[in-house]
């Protein structure tokens, strides 16, 4: 299956990508092999076979309503590429 | 065509905050209004590596919910990503569920003011996790955003109406059905100004025309932080989307989605986007979550711990206490301790309408007055029981009966107490019968006017004596004065 430029540009978008019109053409090729990789899934007979939601074969992992210790906020801000004392800080948000 | 024959379509999603003491898929508190970004830890924050658990309780609560809203829990439910950048979802993608939600196909019984009772279906409850708080910076000089994301993490049940409503009054009714359905079952505190509770609202027409009806294209309301913000903003958008029609004839299909914030301050709504499309959310199953398998056995547990929801105790307090529908409505809709104060002081007093109308008209003014809840009602229900059994046998009149209903909030008294405050003791037939014999010695003129007809002439005594002896109960006075005067006529 090959990809559009619109929708590699919106792939991009929602990636929240700027792509130069080089990446668009680079990208549609290889989005375009990458489906077309899944899509010999398409050949099995899955008639009989159940759906799986998962990989593990587990179920019903829970943990108890008990509150723990939270980070200090020094920890949890440490890592922020722009901060004040006690929040994060992004460019402005509508 | 006028605009009678256009037909309001509204649909609602409802977010609740489940009333867990931890978050969703970690140990870290969701306590309301605390220093921000002091209730994080990996796995809400999103950094690498951190796995989620799931929070039993919060499954259960919506297991509970979905329940009381008469839907099916899915035997098996899984967790997916919904992707998309925002600031305040730390890990680019929000845990939720997509095709296997917790609760599916229900209803909800409303009740809309000065209406019948409408059954409004209910498409689906899932679990999903909150996202955090972005507060603009209001110091001068910047303009950036503030992210405080101690509610990252924090469990909804989110309930998505089909779009059965019709008005903004059916809308208004469906929430007020709902919380207090949540609150009964203590699923969630529905707070609206904690946000426990967020509703959207989508809204299109449909309108008649010579090859059918036509639909316009649907607008998803936002930012609606009050029940009576989702009605206004309705007629609002109704008005607006009736207009737009007009101008544009824009079909459903030829405009995408639309997203508005509503403006409580200019009561309009806004528009802020374009709706993603479902897929553009690019869901797919999150591999660190396992599903989770329901049982029947568990099923049925949790539904027979539902116990009395709001409409069977409705009809019950109908039936068993001969309460008329406004009545039980308003002893029910202000919660399940409000009805058990009822039901108690109906027992204590042996007369169950004066029960209700004493709960309506006293309890409820002074709890408004007070801004309390029942559980803060200094008058014990047993109380004010043995109260409205004095009246109940006549040995308190109704108006007395208030006084000392007053001085039992006010001092926060006891009944014996607060009638030996207010200086009210139970005045014997003897001693009532010698008072109005004296009154009528003393006062041959009233006797002479009364045996000539004019019985209106006996109130001059009845004040004296209420004078004299202020626990006289007029009633019993002017009886006993009538009968006097008959005996001496």
């Amino acid at each position: 299956m090959a990809f559009s430029h619109d929708e590699v540009l919106k792939v991009a978008r929602l990636a929240q990508l700027d792509l130069a019109q080089e990446e668009v053409e680079t990208f549609a090729a290889q989005l375009g092999h990458i489906v077309q990789y899944i899509e010999q899934l398409d050949e099995l007979d899955t008639t009989d076979v159940e759906p799986m939601a998962h990989g593990a074969g587990v179920t019903n992992v829970f943990r108890e309503d008990q509150v723990q210790p939270s980070l200090d906020r020094e920890a949890a801000l440490a890592n922020a590429p722009n901060r004040d004392a006690e929040c994060f800080r992004v460019p402005p948000v509508l | 065509m006028s605009d009678a024959d256009i037909v309001l379509v509204i649909g609602l999603e409802v977010h609740v905050q489940l009333q867990t003491a931890s978050k969703l898929f970690c140990g870290c508190s969701t306590k309301f209004g605390q220093p921000p970004n002091t209730q994080t830890c990996p796995v809400c924050l999103g950094l690498p590596g951190a796995l989620p658990v799931l929070n039993k309780e919060a499954f259960r609560l919506g297991a509970i919910a979905g329940l009381a809203l008469n839907c099916k829990i899915s035997p098996i439910m899984k967790w997916d990503r919904k992707n998309y950048f925002y600031p305040d979802l730390p890990k680019g993608y929000q845990i939720s569920q997509f095709d296997l939600p917790l609760a599916y196909e229900g209803y909800l019984e409303t009740l809309p003011e000065g209406g019948e009772p409408k059954t409004i279906r209910i498409i689906r409850a899932h679990l999903e996790e909150d996202a955090g708080k972005s507060m603009h910076d209001e110091a001068a000089g910047t303009s950036d955003s503030r992210i405080d994301l101690n509610r990252t993490g924090t469990p909804l049940l989110e309930i998505v109406s089909e779009p059965d409503l019709r008005s903004s009054q059916e809308a208004r009714a469906y929430l007020d059905e709902l919380k207090l359905l949540m609150t009964y079952l203590a699923v969630s505190d529905c707070n609206m100004q904690e946000g426990s509770l967020r509703v959207d609202a989508n809204v299109n027409l449909h309108i008649p025309g010579p090859d059918g009806v036509i639909a316009t294209p649907i607008v998803e309301i936002k930012n609606l932080n009050s029940f009576r913000a989702v009605e206004r903003a309705i007629d609002y958008e109704a008005a607006r989307q009736i207009d737009e029609w007009e101008d544009r004839g824009l079909r459903l299909g030829e405009a995408p989605k639309r997203t508005f914030g509503w403006d409580d301050q200019k009561e309009r709504t806004v528009e802020q986007r374009q709706k993603e499309e479902s897929s553009d959310y690019r869901y797919f199953p999150d591999p660190d979550l396992v599903p989770v398998t329901v049982t029947t056995q568990f099923v049925e547990q949790l539904q027979q711990g539902l116990g009395e929801l709001p409409a069977a105790l409705r009809a019950r307090l109908q039936s068993q206490y001969d309460l008329d529908a406004y009545g039980a409505n308003v002893l029910v809709n202000q919660g399940s301790s409000l009805v058990a104060y009822f039901e108690k002081l109906a027992a204590v007093s042996g007369n169950a309408r004066r029960a209700s109308n004493w709960v309506q008209q006293d309890v409820l003014r002074v709890l408004n007055e007070t801004k309390t809840n029942i559980e803060g009602f200094p008058v014990a229900a047993s109380q004010m029981g043995e109260l409205l059994r004095l009246v109940e046998n006549g040995k308190l009149n109704t108006s007395r009966a208030k006084d000392v209903f007053e001085e039992m909030f006010q001092a926060k008294l006891s009944l014996g107490d607060a009638m030996k405050s207010l200086g009210i003791e139970e005045v014997s037939q003897d001693a009532l019968v010698d008072l109005c014999r004296e009154l009528l010695n003393a006062n041959p003129k009233v006797v002479a006017d009364v045996s000539g007809g004019k019985q209106q002439a006996v109130g001059a005594l009845i004040g004296q004596a209420k004078k004299r002896n202020p626990n006289a109960d007029p009633g019993s006075v002017r009886k006993i004065l009538l009968e006097l005067i008959q005996q001496m006529g």
